[in-house]
């Protein structure tokens, strides 16, 4: 398959232009000296993310990604950046001193994945565009074959909740431990 | 649409994700970039699942799996940045040498 070939078929206009504004917003989350525009980045890079599932017409896992990562993860994170009261403006102690290592490593990394995809999978064609994933079978995977791994994630869920409350409070001071008894 | 794409795609995220999380130094900002790769992770399974069209739809109910999996770890992770910078009035990584001899 050519170029040509493949930026002939209009679906891969949207897929290159979602995935230009994702690698632009993941870069701008790991360079950029605000935290708050980082998280908000974020955002852009994970609703990219979306909109690349409902291109591999996945749209169940599209709109979890959607609510759970866009709707609290991130709030979470925004909630985390004013708790710790980090500098919300601009603050260039944000990044360590060596740059210079890590980017190597980086785009070593990215060349021996890249590569190693593209020796594995050369021009494996994506059939299923614009067919959609039946819901039902997802609802039958997980409470059916892997109805042992959802239980085992949703206690998983449960004590990170826990352990996140019991760890995030405070611990009272013995004179406040003393006023609480007696009221 | 060929496989590739998608994969190439995750693996430039990943890659950022790793840069960030070796650069930062504040710690909301390793878990921002712990994310971005988890997330490339997401975008792989799905894109093998696209290939592979499987009957019971595996790679999307992984993906569904890493996604909750990812979100009981913000839930910690943040739980235990609080926790240390109410003891350290710090987030940076590079202060927290409490553990080092």
């Amino acid at each position: 398959m050519t170029f040509a070939d493949w930026i002939a078929e209009p679906v891969n206009w949207a897929f290159l232009a979602i995935g230009l504004a994702v690698l632009v917003c993941s870069f701008r989350v790991v360079t950029t000296n605000n935290v708050v525009h980082a998280a908000l980045y974020l955002v852009g890079a994970l609703a990219g993310s979306a909109g690349l599932f409902l291109l591999l017409s996945a749209e169940f896992v599209a709109w979890t990604l959607v609510l759970v990562y866009i709707g609290a993860v991130v709030v979470l994170f925004l909630f985390g950046i004013m708790i710790t009261r980090a500098p919300t403006g601009v603050d260039e102690g944000l990044d360590g001193d060596h740059k210079v290592w890590p980017a190597l490593l980086s785009l070593a990394l990215f060349v021996t994945i890249s590569w190693g995809t593209i020796d594995a999978f050369g021009t494996d064609p994506i059939t299923t565009t614009g067919d959609p994933t039946v819901t039902e079978i997802l609802g039958e995977s997980l409470l059916g074959r892997f109805v042992i791994p959802f239980e085992i994630v949703g206690f998983v869920l449960l004590a990170a909740l826990i352990g996140g409350i019991t760890i995030a409070r405070r611990d009272l001071t013995p004179v406040e431990e003393e006023e609480r008894v007696s009221v | 649409m060929i496989a590739n794409q998608f994969l190439v795609l995750a693996a430039a995220l990943f890659s950022l994700g790793v840069y960030g999380l070796l650069v930062r130094r504040n710690i909301v900002l390793i878990l921002l970039s712990v994310e971005l790769m988890l997330n490339a992770v997401n975008i792989n399974l799905v894109a093998f699942e696209a290939v592979l069209n499987t009957p019971q739809a595996l790679g999307q109910v992984f993906a569904i799996f890493v996604i909750t999996i990812a979100a009981a770890e913000v839930g910690v992770g943040l739980a235990i940045v609080l926790l240390i910078f109410r003891n350290r009035r710090s987030a940076n990584v590079d202060e927290l040498n409490l553990m080092r001899w």
